[in-house]
């Protein structure tokens, strides 16, 4: 784990500060540096990473206590930061399971036999489905991910510079044809389930594949729009391959530790115990920020990797930004929609009806096989309670990284669906967080007798724990919904979306701008991009990976 | 009910324990889910199996779907370009069969087993495909993939080797004749079909009953020189026929990411496996437009000079890139260097002064080549044994 | 040999218009309906001796002044009642709100009241948008013709000129959901209520549901124009009457009793139809009013078609989510804090937005909402004729209710009828004092009665997925059926339902544009 020295020197003066340490924040202030700015990241924790860090909670256990898989993470930031030479080792992991209510399983193998020969013993015809929803998604998948490490368009403007940015975005659905883009269109604006539903028959198969529609997002299987959601944990590669994820060796914190090396070797500084409370704002123009503890650290850009709401409600005084933008500020979708467990077994489980030795153990584990289910428990999250029936995303990444526990032991990591950011209206209570506690540890011992004997220490993390630690707004994982009035130009608002805020010298850089959350990196490249091009200095920031 | 325990990647196939006693190489490979053999021991030596004595090579891992039920021929002139009714009882037909837009979904072979009774073979796993196909019918649709073990027994002494076996009637059996016999209380069905454009059979049985044929087949074809080949001597022996190969030679409609890698039958000079003349079956609407406005692509058979197949080459006239080679292979036999090649041409341009872009390695220096080709109408090996009827003996 | 020029398949009020529009520009055609009157989804239903009440729509919302002038509908004996009513939602405690043309009266703050004006100044501009897009077939987006490209760019321009502030909310809302708008914009429980009940009947949608700003903008195409629902004299019926009258007129033909059981296909294209009496009749082309699914699957088969077809036409969605409770009434029942004069205007039930998404939940696991929102009219109040003298008929949509709930209608019927009068008798309590008869009309009663696979209103559920090219699917979204010599002019086709007969009108110039290209 990193931790910092509070600086003692005086001299508070910057090229520019990013305030926030998290992989975006670190990832612009790497760039910035190595383009010769002199730059400093502001940490309110003692630690860095924001959501992206490995935590000893226990003694023994270091393990990701927020993010917890790594796909989406922009290859080209990782090569051009030299993020292996400074330590970071993604190891790709694959398949999942599905344990069902009447006892059965559905295995979903990454080897593409035995999952063909699974599903088939699900169902024959949608074994064969397969290639056909394989296909469709990485059409679509093609179709964006070329815009991950470009600034979104702005289709309001009639600059030319403007429009040839949008007749490229235009090329690319134009490429489609007229079929392809009647698809792409549907496929933009229907539900997950309605997706699923034009591919498989099987309720586990759909409820399965359903899950990567919803994680992290308060909206249900049946809700519009989740099956874009769907392709944002599709786009991401491990070493080329397209969809396939991969745990960071040593825990996610290995991204932020790597990502702080690399700022480091370029002279960047990281500041912790850091608290900015202020951007301050003069003529227009930034100036600086103060902290709650009175420093004050002058610069003529300040770069906010907090969300859009945190940025301008709480850091920046409405006195000097437009209406609209505290307006949009506050209409920002946030919604914190999950909460986290992190166990420390004695043992490895057993799971009912698989093997222990199975290649599915390795895999992320759910228990929800029908879409219904899944539904319920997002009516749980609009009554605002927790799911009682909660979606989980479970792994036991101690199987195959040596580094997050002892010898023989385990270390379980739960993703939990839903949990809402308020309670009935009210803030979470530790009794609510029992309960939730609760919720998810039944659920799992439906399926695992002995898991609660092998409970060393478990870790629960509520939307509250989420955003007092984290500062992670109401414990949302994207800084922001992924819904479409949030996505590109839109995102975090129209007018804004190109990473400049409405004070000359400050910009954001957080999940909540293009391309969005997922460890991806990409908004704190893209805003380092536009900083420079501000300041008329050379772009050190790479573009994208042709799709070919 | 038990914890699941995962299977093995590849399963074996009815005739896997035969084979790993020939395998000497021990090179398996997977298809479709099955473990094949790759090579057993040379492939040169399997190649000339196939080409003078008795080749004998599992395709147990086919996709095969039997088709039953009144509706099942109006069914299949749905999916399948050609007419179905010309493919008589008792018949095996070449097919392919294209998505709505016209593009090719996969190539195979149809065998008319009986009345309102089909097996249709396939490369790509069609299951899904031919269920939606099948709404409107009344047909029943069953994946034999897993229960038909099969062999294709190739090469010029296999009608003396068959018959040796035991198989009557073989004589009197044409080019894609179906031909039914007892084999140990099993129906052996016996169809005079096959990849390599030689004389040749191939024989399907319950999976059950696997290995006895194998048995069988060797200790009657062991006189005969008979062999197990694996796929690579397989590969030369298509090309040398002139056969396309699905996912080689073109992309599967369904599987396809990008917009226009896929083609039509026209374009793959399958055009002859169309029938308009049937009212219905998916894609005429588009394969019509196209017959009029003309192909985007053109497939070419390549007579390329030199002994370097051309794999992989780009294909260049006058100076600019025309197209590439899909599949590529120095013949034996033929002493043909034969490629397959899509060009961006138009249907009546010249062919004249095709040039394939070589790549080959000696000795880790890489060396280039810019060989001729000249455009050939037919495939180089075609003996008169593969037509006759009867068959010639040895 | 054929009998005419085109056979149009169901005389609701899109097979008419089509109807009409190509017998005047010279075509021979003939219109076969099942039943024994026109108008199809917008008839009339006796359901005690003179009560009246309309059989599935209630309201005529989008048949626009401008198709009622072309068509000569007043010429041919339309009339209406009561034109753009006050929408006013109810409220147990009498604190009630109405709606009309922008304006909100009632218990309302000022700020809502402008900001309710500010969302109906941008909904009416970007529907005056959608409208032009209503009234010509979907825009080819890349493989279009030059006219096609320009259709286009004239798209395009008119989005720039809605100016760059209403063209980037009109981006940024176009894919959210209704009640993250409303909440956005407004403070009054009631009034979100009201809006998320316009934007989710006839949807299988909550308020909650992404697209659902969407679906709003398209039930209230008529703000277009200015318009709100108007009611028809003598019932819906009256309009089905008019536009028979104004296709006679045109010289269609009309027959009655005419069940068409199939299409005549023997080669690659439609020739004609085969009616239940086992007649054929022969045309150069035949246009379907009826539902897509009902076309293809039942009329066509599915075997005529490509795979591709076959497969999409099977994923159609059609769950409706709508039932209608009819009561006939003995006389005026009291709703709280409304006085008699406004029982004539249209009244909703839909307290708040949370409310509303609740009566969505059950839905979604095929059950039925035991408290739905109701959309009720009492139009005996405008148009006496419709009941015996002093005595009334009550006609509400029911939101949301399954199409199959588990154990089947056969034994939910009574209860849902019991809850929904209950639920209506919490703002009119004396309700139940003059029933004089009640029924209820399931999604299922809907399909079976009407024709309709799924029995939704829209044929074809109105969603983003579902509008433009993509209704109801790609290959058919221009009203040529992928199969030659088949059309579709129902509210399954571009722009969908809403009674604004312009599919019928944009299939009716399509054809005619087809026919002169070949």
């Amino acid at each position: 784990m990193l931790c910092f020295q509070r600086q003692s020197n005086s001299v508070n003066e910057y090229d520019a500060i990013v305030i926030g340490a998290g992989h975006n924040g670190l990832t612009n202030a790497a760039y910035l540096a190595r383009a010769g700015l002199k730059v400093a990241v502001l940490e309110r924790n003692p630690y860095i990473g924001g959501a992206t860090v490995s935590r000893e909670l226990h003694e023994g256990w270091t393990y990701s206590n927020c993010s917890y898989v790594c796909s989406l993470l922009r290859p080209e930031i990782a090569r051009d930061l030299e993020l292996p030479r400074h330590g970071l080792q993604v190891v790709p992991y694959g398949g999942g399971v599905t344990f069902m209510q009447n006892g059965d399983i559905f295995g979903k193998y990454p080897e593409p036999e035995r999952r063909y020969r699974e599903m088939q013993r699900h169902s024959r015809r949608d074994a064969d489905a397969w290639q056909r929803y394989a296909a469709d998604t990485m059409k679509q998948t093609r179709l964006i991910r070329p815009f991950l490490m470009k600034r979104p368009p702005n289709p309001t403007s009639l600059r030319p510079g403007r429009l040839r940015e949008l007749a490229e975005y235009g090329a690319a659905f134009g490429e489609m044809g007229e079929a392809g883009l009647a698809d792409t269109m549907r496929f933009w604006t229907k539900s997950v389930a309605d997706y699923l539903e034009e591919f498989f028959e099987t309720d586990v198969i759909k409820a399965h594949l359903a899950g990567s529609g919803i994680i992290g997002t308060a909206l249900g299987v049946y809700s519009p729009g989740t099956a874009y959601v769907l392709l944002h944990h599709y786009m991401g590669d491990v070493d080329g391959n397209v969809g396939s994820w991969g745990f960071a060796r040593g825990g996610m914190g290995a991204v932020s530790g790597a990502l702080a090396a690399a700022l480091q070797s370029y002279g960047g500084e990281i500041i912790s115990d850091a608290d900015v409370g202020n951007i301050m704002v003069s003529g227009g123009k930034v100036t600086g920020v103060a902290l709650r503890d009175g420093r004050e650290f002058r610069s003529k850009i300040v770069v906010s990797n907090l969300d859009a709401k945190r940025t301008f409600l709480d850091l920046m005084d409405e006195g000097d930004l437009p209406q609209t933008v505290v307006q949009r500020a506050r209409n920002f979708k946030i919604r914190g929609s999950s909460g986290k467990l992190n166990i420390a077994l004695d043992g490895l489980p057993t799971f009912n009806g698989l093997d222990k030795k199975s290649r599915l153990m390795v895999g992320d584990f759910h228990f929800h096989d029908s879409l219904p289910r899944l539904e319920r428990a997002y009516d749980d999250w609009k009554n605002e309670t927790w799911s009682k029936d909660p979606y989980l995303d479970l792994l036991i990444p101690s199987l195959f990284d040596p580094t997050v526990a002892p010898p023989g032991k385990h270390m379980m990591t739960v993703f939990v669906q839903y949990a809402p950011p308020k309670i009935n209206g009210r803030e979470w209570t530790d009794e609510d967080k029992a309960g939730f506690e609760k919720s998810v540890l039944d659920q799992i011992s439906n399926y695992s007798p002995d898991f609660r004997d092998l409970i060393v220490h478990c870790e629960t993390r509520t939307p509250r724990e989420l955003e007092n630690e984290v500062g992670l707004t109401e414990g949302n994982i994207f800084q922001g919904e992924l819904t479409f009035d949030q996505l590109l130009f839109n995102r975090p608002f129209p007018g804004y979306a190109q990473y400049r805020g409405p004070v000359k010298g400050m910009y954001m850089c957080g999940s909540a701008t293009h391309p969005g959350g997922g460890v991806m990196a990409a908004p704190g490249a893209n805003a380092a991009r536009e900083i420079l091009a501000d300041l008329r200095e050379p772009n050190v920031v790479p573009e994208g990976y042709a799709d070919d | 009910m038990n914890p699941h325990q995962d299977e093995p990647i590849y399963l074996p196939t009815a005739f896997h324990s035969r084979q790993q006693q020939h395998n000497l190489l021990h090179a398996w490979g997977g298809w479709n889910g099955y473990l094949k053999p790759e090579a057993y021991t040379d492939i040169e030596l399997e190649y000339f199996a196939i080409r003078s004595t008795t080749a004998v090579f599992d395709l147990s891992p086919m996709n095969k779907y039997r088709v039953t039920g009144p509706d099942a021929e109006a069914f299949l002139n749905r999916v399948l370009t050609r007419d179905v009714a010309k493919i008589k009882n008792g018949r095996v037909g070449y097919c392919i069969w294209c998505d709505d837009a016209g593009q090719v979904m996969d190539d195979g072979t149809l065998f008319h087993l009986g009345d309102n009774d089909y097996r249709l073979c396939s490369y790509t796993r069609a299951y899904e495909w031919l269920y939606w196909s099948s709404l409107g019918f009344d047909v029943a649709i069953e994946d034999e993939t897993g229960t038909v073990a099969a062999l294709a027994v190739q090469g010029p002494t296999s009608c003396t080797v068959l018959t040796a076996m035991g198989v009557t009637g073989l004589e009197s059996l044409k080019p894609f004749g179906i031909l039914e016999v007892s084999f140990q209380g099993q129906t052996l069905t016996v169809s005079r079909t096959g990849f390599t454009g030689d004389l040749g059979y191939e024989l399907w049985i319950d999976t059950s009953a696997g290995e006895a044929l194998w048995d069988a087949l060797f200790a009657a074809g062991e006189p005969y020189l008979i062999k197990a080949i694996g796929t690579e001597a397989l590969e030369i022996a298509r090309i040398e026929a002139g056969f396309l190969q699905a996912g080689v030679d073109f992309v599967p409609a369904e599987t396809a990411v990008r917009r226009g890698c896929t083609r039509s039958p026209f374009e793959l000079g399958l055009g002859w496996l169309v029938d308009f003349d049937k009212p219905r079956f998916n894609g005429r609407k588009a394969l019509l437009a196209e017959r009029d406005a003309g192909s985007r692509y053109r497939y070419v058979m390549l007579d390329v000079d030199g002994n370097k197949p051309a794999h992989h080459s780009f294909i260049l006239q006058h100076g600019k890139v025309v197209g590439t080679v899909t599949s590529a292979a120095w013949c034996p036999t033929a002493k043909t260097n034969l490629a397959f090649a899509q060009l961006e041409l138009p249907a009546d341009a010249s062919l004249t002064g095709l040039v394939a872009e070589i790549y080959y390695e000696r000795e880790l220096r890489w060396n280039k080549v810019l060989a001729p080709c000249v455009a050939i109408d037919r495939a180089p090996f075609d003996p008169p044994r593969r037509r006759q009827t009867p068959a010639p003996a040895l | 040999m054929t009998d005419v020029d085109v056979l149009v398949i169901g005389a609701g009020h899109n097979g008419l218009v089509c109807a009409t529009q190509l017998a005047s520009a010279g075509r021979s055609v003939m219109v076969l309906e099942a039943g024994e009157q026109p108008g199809g989804m917008a008839v009339n239903r006796e359901i005690a001796p003179g009560f009246q009440v309309p059989g599935c729509a209630q309201w005529l919302t989008q048949f626009s002044p401008q198709l009622i002038r072309e068509l000569k509908l007043e010429q041919h004996g339309l009339e209406l009642a009561a034109t753009d009513l006050t929408s006013i939602g109810l409220s147990a405690d009498g604190n009630t709100i109405s709606l009309k043309q922008g304006e909100v009266s009632g218990e309302i703050s000022d700020a809502d009241r402008a900001a309710f004006a500010e969302l109906y100044r941008l909904l009416s501009k970007v529907n005056r948008l959608l409208l032009r897009l209503s009234k010509r077939p979907p825009p080819y987006l890349v493989e279009g013709k030059l006219r096609d490209k320009l259709a286009l760019a004239d798209l395009g321009l008119r989005l720039r000129l809605m100016g760059s502030d209403d063209m980037s909310e009109l981006l940024r809302q176009a894919l959210n959901n209704v009640y993250d708008l409303l909440q956005e914009r407004f403070e009054s429980p009631l009034l979100k209520g009201m809006l998320s009940l316009e934007a989710v009947q006839g949807t299988h949608f909550g308020p909650r549901s992404p697209n659902t700003v969407f679906t709003l903008l398209q039930r209230k195409l008529q703000w277009a124009w200015g318009g709100e629902v108007s009611q028809v004299r003598g019932g819906m019926a009256g309009l089905g009457t008019a536009l028979a009258n104004a296709a006679q007129a045109a010289g269609v033909t009309l027959r009655y009793g005419a069940e068409v059981q199939s299409l005549i296909m023997p080669g690659d294209c439609v020739e004609g139809v085969q009616l239940a009496d086992g007649t054929e009749l022969r045309a150069g082309c035949v246009v379907s009013s009826v539902d897509p699914v009902t076309t293809f699957e039942s009329l066509l088969g599915l075997a005529k078609v490509e795979t591709d077809t076959a497969r999409r036409v099977s994923q159609i969605r059609i769950k409706s989510g709508t039932a209608k409770l009819h009561l006939a009434l003995s006389g005026l029942p009291n709703f709280t804090g409304l006085d008699a004069s406004q029982l004539g205007q249209r009244l909703l039930i839909a307290p708040d937005p949370n409310y509303v998404e609740r009566a969505f939940n059950p839905v979604k696991y095929g059950e039925y909402a035991s408290l739905p929102t109701m959309d009720i009219s009492i139009p005996s109040v405008n148009d006496p004729s419709l009941a015996p003298d002093g005595q009334h008929v009550l006609s509400a949509i029911v939101q949301h209710v399954s199409h199959s709930p588990a154990g089947g209608w056969s034994t939910q019927r009574e209860r849902a009828l019991s809850d929904w009068i209950d639920c209506l008798a919490q703002y009119a309590p004396d309700i139940r004092e003059h029933i004089v008869a009640a029924e209820i009309l399931t999604p299922a009663d809907l399909e079976q009665q009407y024709r309709v696979q799924g029995g939704h209103w829209d044929h074809v559920e109105i969603s983003l997925d579902q509008v433009l090219m993509m209704r109801p699917f790609p290959a058919a979204a221009r009203y040529d059926a992928s199969v030659p010599g088949l059309y579709l002019c129902g509210a399954g086709s571009h722009p969908g339902g809403n009674l604004s007969g312009l599919p019928g009108r944009n299939a009716a110039d399509t054809i005619l544009k087809m026919e002169k290209q070949s």
